[in-house]
């Protein structure tokens, strides 16, 4: 067995996605510049960024505590290893069978679990707001995704990534209601997950309309650097799950030699320019909704995921 | 004899009770805790000895003359002696500790070992007579427990519910023996096993099994004595309430229709399917709604309940259509979960102790900041609310995971009803996992994380070393458990096989320790692996950046955004960080209204915010049904008052009317 070249190959893809992430946060924020006819910051901007921060000593609150000077550490952590896990250019990787769809999904929970916890533990009410209104959110995104990850589970016999997506490149499944569905609510979920327009804004700077920069206030230098850092993951991430399943070509499979790697890595590349295309277009023409109009926009995610889920319960064909 | 073991450590336990009334020694505390111990330990081995030697029976010429009583330990029964006796160790370990703050042990002490023996004596009966005279002894020293603090407000009104929801369920169970045991009325359980039930009788003792067992287990509708007794009691027998009888209920509902009942029909799913599912998500809800630390704790069993009972209710499903490796599946699921419930649950109640020993507060609004002062208890309560959010990598997240690879199988099911119902039982379970996550960091954080709302909370001093030993045994097993969900899934096969005649793949020979429930080609995961990338991968950046950027802190004053000095007050409190929540599902299941009463300008009364919430379940069942037998009651007392002309005339009716009967009756 080849262990490797199996191992090199998956260590790529870890560095892989991290490397990518701010790239992707600096193309985004840069088409949506020149959206607006801005010029913008380089898109190698969050990398500079990144590194000021990196090098700036951590200002922490009075009554931080040791959790507190943690959890950065640990939501990297744990979104890296999930970011890890979802095919970027390849399927079938080492370590691909670690955790499953619902595993990945899960510690993306553990990520916010932790990132909320952070912004209650100085105490101020920018955190609290930020934390609770980052909870209900997640108890109406968390069962969407699920349900979204039931209908693809459903059609495709598995809730392993990689075989969810080598059965979407073997295209003998066509097009379908479900899938359809399911494509829907996925990016509605993503869109609310990271913190995009029209759900919350990363670019605001005022703090009642913060939910995802209101639990991050406090932090400040190293740690500040690693949940930004984060967060790209995430973006990366999502892009990189709708992309695996729903535009799975190019992807290489196990077995295949460098070229396909290379053909896939330049494949991935070009899905990520249109998604961050597509990402900036939408958040440009949209505005905002209201904190309590959030519910319904998720909650229509979930309907739509429970619909596609049930139509994969009644009938083998939808 | 694994039987004869248990019955010596139940003799020991009772001894134990009565012995804890006798003595008078001021170190009567640590002898009962520490022979309990012992005895809870004893119990253990010879629970797992049960998988070497087999199933054991002994018949004991106890309880009624002649007939004896008789008791047996199968696989089944010595699955819920483990859980039932390492969640007891545990907390006589904390007791040790925690019991030196009892103002009143002698109303502790004579009742924790014989609640012990009761909840034991169920699991070994094995007729229905033993099984319910056991039943009753349980809730009657755990309704001793719950009244121990019986002059706090609200403890007497607590214990008087739970009394009469126990003798309501334990009525439901006696009427489905009954049932069970025939027109010929045996009432051994080897005998009721021969005869199989009619369709309509079996429905039957479905019925009352769902309600007596899950009266006790606390499905909704009948949740309502739970929320009220559970924190009621001290602390660590709130553990033993929560933590173990609601999974001695469990047994009571697998041992009746799993093993007793016979081949199930598929119908039998549905009611259960649908009561778990609905019970999940309102218990979290009820929890996330409460400010008593206790409380939550205690609505958060009833969610965790609901997941087992929908385990169940899948595995029913599957049993019954003829796909015995689905339904292994799904019963690993459940009987893992309550495994991991018994662990988590025994954990956060010894933690709420603790913050109750260190504060006299359970109310989370006067709490908060507690990290700073308690820094072991803050681990292991955060290790234990991760783990009951479902989160890898601890156990939580692996039975929950067996849950959803069941509800993945279920399109094979040929029925149409459990087609639909399946799907929306699994958007419910996907729902009350998320809003547990939202119930715990909101816990959590308002409890250990900001600053002391109190000074009270603010003089908190770090628990004694029994109770952190027996709290930090605990989180270690959930953290176990929660990367070698393999060794726990292969040691639950006996179990499963003994009910649904078959089980899942072995699972500690695949490579990497994986967890594999069908084919690695449909779904895989490694708690292990995950655990260690996280934590490699969270060391390795920590390190890499203290080394090669920065590692240099100042501490300054939190962001005030401009208005110096905010107050104590200016902190989320439990209330608001659960108003969200509130406005998005409350409006319904609550009916949540609130009201905004503020004084017109020139007025300088303070503005107030009125929140009405209702318990639908009081509203709509418990109330009417209360009004009833007060009306019955209120009309019944004029017969105190007759003339005995009219005492006269009843007892004359009366006896007209047994002749009529008696004359009638064919």
């Amino acid at each position: 067995m080849a262990v490797i070249p199996a191992l090199v190959v998956q260590g790529t893809q870890m560095l892989l996605v991290l490397l990518l992430a701010p790239l992707l946060t600096g193309f985004v924020r840069k088409v949506k510049a020149r959206l607006v006819r801005r010029l913008g910051p380089p898109v190698l901007q969050p990398y500079l960024d990144l590194l000021r921060l990196l090098r700036k000593e951590a200002v922490l609150a009075e009554n931080a505590s040791w959790l507190f000077r943690v959890i950065p550490y640990l939501i990297f952590a744990t979104t890296w290893v999930a970011a890890a896990l979802v095919p970027t250019f390849a399927i079938g990787l080492l370590f691909s069978w670690t955790a499953d769809l619902i595993a990945i999904i899960a510690l993306l929970g553990a990520a916010r679990f932790f990132l909320a916890l952070a912004g209650m533990d100085v105490g101020t009410s920018f955190g609290g707001i930020g934390s609770s209104r980052e909870v209900m959110f997640a108890t109406l995104a968390e069962p969407a995704m699920i349900m979204i990850v039931f209908t693809l589970a459903l059609i495709a016999g598995s809730t392993q990534l990689s075989s969810i997506a080598g059965l979407m490149l073997s295209s003998g499944v066509g097009l379908r209601v479900s899938l359809g569905l399911a494509l829907i609510a996925l990016i509605m979920v993503a869109l609310a997950e990271n913190a995009r327009v029209p759900v919350d804004n990363p670019a605001t700077h005022l703090e009642l309309t913060m939910v995802h920069e209101a639990m991050v206030l406090e932090y400040s230098g190293r740690h500040l650097a690693v949940i930004e850092l984060a967060a790209s993951l995430k973006l990366l991430l999502y892009m990189s799950l709708i992309a695996c399943v729903f535009l799975p070509w190019g992807l290489a499979v196990p077995g295949t030699g460098v070229t396909a790697l290379l053909v896939g890595m330049v494949a991935y590349a070009a899905k990520l320019a249109v998604g961050g295309f597509l990402l900036a277009t939408f958040e440009t023409a949209i505005a905002k909704m209201r904190v309590f109009r959030v519910p319904d926009f998720l909650g229509a995610a979930l309907m739509l995921g429970l619909l596609a889920t049930l139509l994969r319960f009644v009938s083998r064909s939808f | 004899m694994a039987v004869i073991a248990e019955l010596w450590c139940v003799a020991l336990l009772l001894g134990t009770a009565v012995l804890a009334v006798i003595v008078r020694a001021p170190a009567a505390s640590r002898a009962v805790y520490g022979v309990t111990l012992a005895a809870t330990l004893i119990g253990f081995a010879a629970a797992f000895s049960t998988a070497v030697a087999g199933t054991t029976a002994v018949t004991l010429p106890l309880g009624l003359p002649w007939i004896g009583a008789r008791f047996r330990v199968d696989m089944l029964s010595a699955f819920f002696l483990i859980v039932v006796n390492l969640g007891a160790a545990a907390a006589c370990l904390y007791g040790f500790g925690y019991g030196r703050h009892e103002h009143e042990p002698k109303r502790v002490l004579p009742f924790f070992p014989a609640f012990l023996a009761g909840m034991n004596l169920v699991l070994l009966a094995d007729d229905a007579f033993t099984f319910l005279v056991s039943w009753e002894f349980m809730s009657l020293s755990s309704w001793a427990l719950v009244m121990s603090h019986h002059r706090e407000p609200g403890n007497a009104y607590a214990g008087y519910v739970y009394i009469i929801m126990a003798s309501v369920g334990t009525l439901a169970l006696l009427l489905g023996f009954g049932l069970l045991a025939g027109p010929y009325g045996f009432y051994g359980f080897a005998e009721m096993r021969a005869n199989a039930a009619t369709p309509m009788s079996a429905g039957l003792v479905l019925g009352l099994a769902l309600f007596g067992a899950g009266s006790k287990a606390g499905l909704v509708p009948l949740h309502v004595w739970l929320p009220l007794a559970h924190p009621a009691a001290p602390s660590h027998v709130s553990a033993l309430m929560s933590g173990l009888m609601t999974k001695v209920a469990v047994y009571a509902f697998l041992r009746i229709v799993f093993d007793l009942l016979g081949p199930p029909e598929w119908w039998w799913a549905v009611p259960v399917l649908a009561v778990g599912g609905v019970t999940t998500v309102l218990g979290v809800l009820y929890a996330l709604m409460q400010n008593d630390l206790k409380r939550v704790l205690a609505y958060s069993t009833i969610e965790n309940i609901g997941l087992v009972f929908v385990g169940l209710g899948l595995a029913l499903a599957f049993a019954a259509s003829g796909f015995p490796a689905a339904a292994a599946l799904a019963l690993t699921a459940a009987l893992f979960h309550v495994f991991n419930h018994a662990l988590f649950k025994s954990l956060l109640f010894f933690g709420a102790g603790a913050v109750l020993t260190a504060t006299g507060e359970r109310n989370m609004e006067r709490l908060g900041g507690l990290i700073h002062a308690m820094p072991v208890t803050s681990v292991v309560v955060l290790v234990g609310c991760v783990a009951i959010s479902a989160l890898p990598p601890l156990n939580g997240f692996a039975s929950e995971w067996l849950a959803f690879q069941a509800i993945l199988l279920s399109p094979q099911l040929p029925q149409w009803g459990l087609k639909l119902l399946v799907p929306a039982v699994g958007a419910l379970l996907a729902l009350a996992a998320a809003l547990a996550a939202a119930c715990f960091v909101r816990m959590f954080g308002i409890v250990f994380l900001g600053r002391p709302r109190t000074p009270a909370a603010a003089q908190a001093r770090e628990v004694d070393r029994w109770s952190q030993s027996a709290m930090i045994i605990v989180a270690a097993m959930c953290l176990i458990a929660g990367i070698l969900p393999g060794a726990v899934i292969d040691g639950l096969a006996p179990v499963v096989q003994s009910l649904v005649h078959d089980r899942m793949p072995v699972q500690l020979g695949i490579p990497w320790l994986s967890t594999i429930p069908i084919a690695e080609s449909r779904s895989s995961y490694n708690g292990l692996l995950v655990f260690l990338f996280v934590t490699a991968s969270a060391s390795l950046a920590a390190y890499a950046i203290h080394h090669l950027a920065s590692h240099a802190v100042r501490r300054a004053p939190a962001w005030d955004c401009g208005f110096p000095n905010a107050g104590l007050a200016t902190q989320y409190t439990a209330d608001s960080f659960a108003e969200p929540i509130r406005r998005v599902f409350g409006a319904y299941v609550f009916r949540a209204r609130e009201h905004v009463d503020m004084p017109p300008p020139g007025d300088v009364r303070p503005a107030k915010l009125t929140v009405e919430r209702h318990d639908l379940a009081w509203e709509f069942i418990y109330g009417p049904i209360a009004a009833g037998v007060s009306l019955a009651a209120d009309r019944l007392n004029r017969m105190q008052f007759l003339t005995i002309r009219q005492y006269l005339s009843l007892v004359f009716l009366a006896l007209v009317s047994l002749l009529l009967v008696l004359a009638l009756w064919p």
